[in-house]
């Protein structure tokens, strides 16, 4: 027997069929990110252990921690955000402020936009030739200095972006007392966006502090702690790399352990910037 | 007393206007010399093996003789594959956010979406070596193995070795990484559109079926390109996610379930330990090859999002 429906039917049906496929998606992503997720808590929680913050990298079958590689990515990561914060935020004032609407200023944008999704090897490549190269060796410099490349245009993004929603009124009001734009911008724009452009080097912050590929081949890794920055050093996504593809099973261990404490990391830092800039989200 | 702050006041406007104009330069600075350095460290493999560098898979570090083909076809396959598993069901995602999803779950699920776009690569491709690869070999490659005759057209797409790290286990990693990313940004897209648009569509009496599939979506099919084409850009280059699953064979790859390498994943694997000049400036070429590709489609996408800004 034929079921004849009615056009209204089959519409209603075709809907409510898309409907389920929407949700079923949704589903299905949010299961493949739970199941991530849990294999990371489940084998990271396991290594995580008294020695892992006291001891260094160690080698294969003995016991050991993680203490070089924490140390060395906390120090390369500073620095890189030390220029990324001067170089974007000036970069992101001046596309906000005064240049911005000129032809240079629409080239500059765009092509900060595409510095912003380009891949992070390529910087690694780059840093390699211009310093670890003419240098003779890898460096921890060179390191914060991938990084720092690749969180500049982080930060230039969105402080053009907090600046931009900073209402006219401000502007006027510092030149009606007769300051020039640096002291207005310096006492009242940033002033006003504070806690937009901290939220702009948290986000920049957390991008970078993963980042494996720019790393590889400019600090290259140590096996001891280090704090000179001259030389070769330590960092957690390397260690974990290298540790992960190893064979030997204390390795893979602290691996996963390192893994952990990284992502456990950037979402902490996403969530403290989206917390920072929740007054500004009224767009 | 004006007239003595008046010559500080003149000063600091211009160095201020200075300093800012040169840090904006600075990041085109960076780009051009991006590419010049790619060039340069590129150009002596370039020249030495000419357009047999495109063609060739011969990758021999000892004999010195390198070509791209294979590394270029894997960048492509890995990148088309995972958009091909991730675009739809980002869409999907983003519509049941923007239009489907009671507001109380709308936000908190944006939120981890978001969150989980910005978990490092090395991580997900950590899970699929240790997680998906042994589970996939098992429980999918094994299965089709034995039931498809090898000499068969089907057979031969699916050959390889059933261990797991194989183009296509890379591509479904390569496709969970940028789902996230990819929803985030449609879902921004679709909240662009001004909600009378919407409105007018259901007060015609629009099922909510059609009125996504013949409004919304043709409302930003511009924007919606351009993150294609933003998440092709992103799958091109993808690094550690990759460089952990697909299995690094240089040749070319002939079967779905074969190992194979990317242009970014053969960098990573081997740019540290290469010796030669030749081998550095090869894998140095490779980054060109790579950063071309990319800027061209980040070009286009950034073109095609110009009114709106992610």
């Amino acid at each position: 027997m034929e079921i004849a429906f009615t056009r209204a039917q089959r519409r209603k049906l075709a809907s409510q069929i898309f409907v389920g496929v929407c949700i079923a998606a949704a589903a299905i992503a949010l299961i493949a990110l739970g199941l991530i997720m849990f294999s990371l808590f489940t084998r990271g929680f396991s290594g995580i252990d008294g020695l892992i913050f006291t001891h260094d990298t160690p080698g294969p079958d003995s016991a050991g921690g993680l203490r070089n590689a924490i140390v060395g990515s906390i120090l390369m990561c500073t620095l890189a955000m030390f220029i990324a914060v001067t170089v974007g935020v000036l970069a992101g004032t001046w596309l906000a402020e005064i240049g911005g609407d000129s032809k240079y200023g629409h080239a500059v944008r765009f092509l900060n936009d595409v510095l912003l999704s380009a891949p992070s090897i390529l910087v690694g490549l780059f840093i390699y030739e211009m310093m670890v190269r003419p240098m003779h060796g890898f460096s921890g410099w060179a390191g914060a200095m991938a990084l720092g490349v690749l969180a500049t245009p982080v930060v230039t993004r969105t402080t053009e972006d907090i600046l931009n929603l900073q209402p006219n009124a401000l502007r006027e009001a510092g030149m009606a007392l007769g300051a020039s734009q640096w002291i207005t911008v310096r006492t009242i724009i940033w002033k006003a966006a504070r806690a937009g452009l901290l939220t702009g080097g948290l986000l920049g912050f957390a991008r970078i502090s993963g980042e494996t590929a720019p790393i590889l081949f400019t600090s290259l890794n140590n096996q001891f702690f280090n704090t000179d920055m001259g030389q070769p050093i330590a960092s957690l996504p390397v260690v974990i790399y290298q540790f992960a593809m190893s064979p030997f099973d204390n390795w893979q261990k602290l691996a996963w352990a390192g893994a952990l404490l990284i992502t456990a990391t950037v979402l902490a830092i996403n969530i403290l910037g989206r917390w920072l800039a929740r007054d500004q989200d009224h767009r | 007393m004006a007239s003595h702050a008046a010559p500080k006041k003149d000063l600091a406007d211009p160095i201020f206007r200075a300093v800012a104009f040169s840090a904006a330069t600075l990041l085109l600075v960076t780009l051009g010399g991006l590419m010049i350095s790619l060039i340069i460290g590129g150009w002596p493999a370039l020249s030495t093996f000419g357009l047999s560098f495109f063609t060739s898979t011969t990758w021999n570090p000892v004999t010195e003789v390198f070509g791209a083909a294979g590394p270029i076809t894997g960048t492509l396959i890995t990148a088309v594959l995972s958009l091909a598993i991730a675009l739809p069901v980002a869409v999907f995602i983003a519509v049941f956010l923007t239009q489907f999803c009671p507001r109380l779950i709308a936000q908190p699920v944006s939120t981890a979406i978001e969150l989980l776009a910005g978990i490092p690569s090395i991580v997900y491709g950590m899970w699929g070596l240790f997680v998906f690869a042994p589970w996939f070999a098992r429980h999918v490659q094994s299965p089709i193995l034995t039931a498809l005759p090898a000499d068969s057209f089907w057979g031969k797409l699916f050959a390889g070795v059933p261990n797991g790290a194989n183009i296509f286990t890379a591509s479904i990693i390569l496709a969970i990484m940028i789902l996230p990313y990819m929803a985030a940004v449609f879902r921004e897209l679709f909240r662009s559109i001004p909600p009378q648009v919407r409105e007018a569509a259901f007060g015609l009496g629009c099922t909510p079926y059609e009125v996504v599939t013949s409004v919304l979506i043709p409302y930003v099919k511009k924007g919606m390109v351009g993150v294609i084409m933003l998440g092709f850009g992103r799958a091109l280059g993808e690094t550690m996610a990759v460089t952990f699953i697909i299995g690094n064979a240089h040749g070319f790859p002939n079967s779905l379930f074969s190992s194979g390498s990317t242009l970014a994943s053969t960098i990573a694997n081997e740019f540290a330990e290469a010796t030669s000049d030749m081998h550095l400036s090869s894998l140095i070429a490779l980054g060109l090859v790579l950063f071309l590709i990319t800027f061209t489609v980040l070009a286009i996408a950034r073109a095609l999002l110009s009114s709106q800004r992610y």
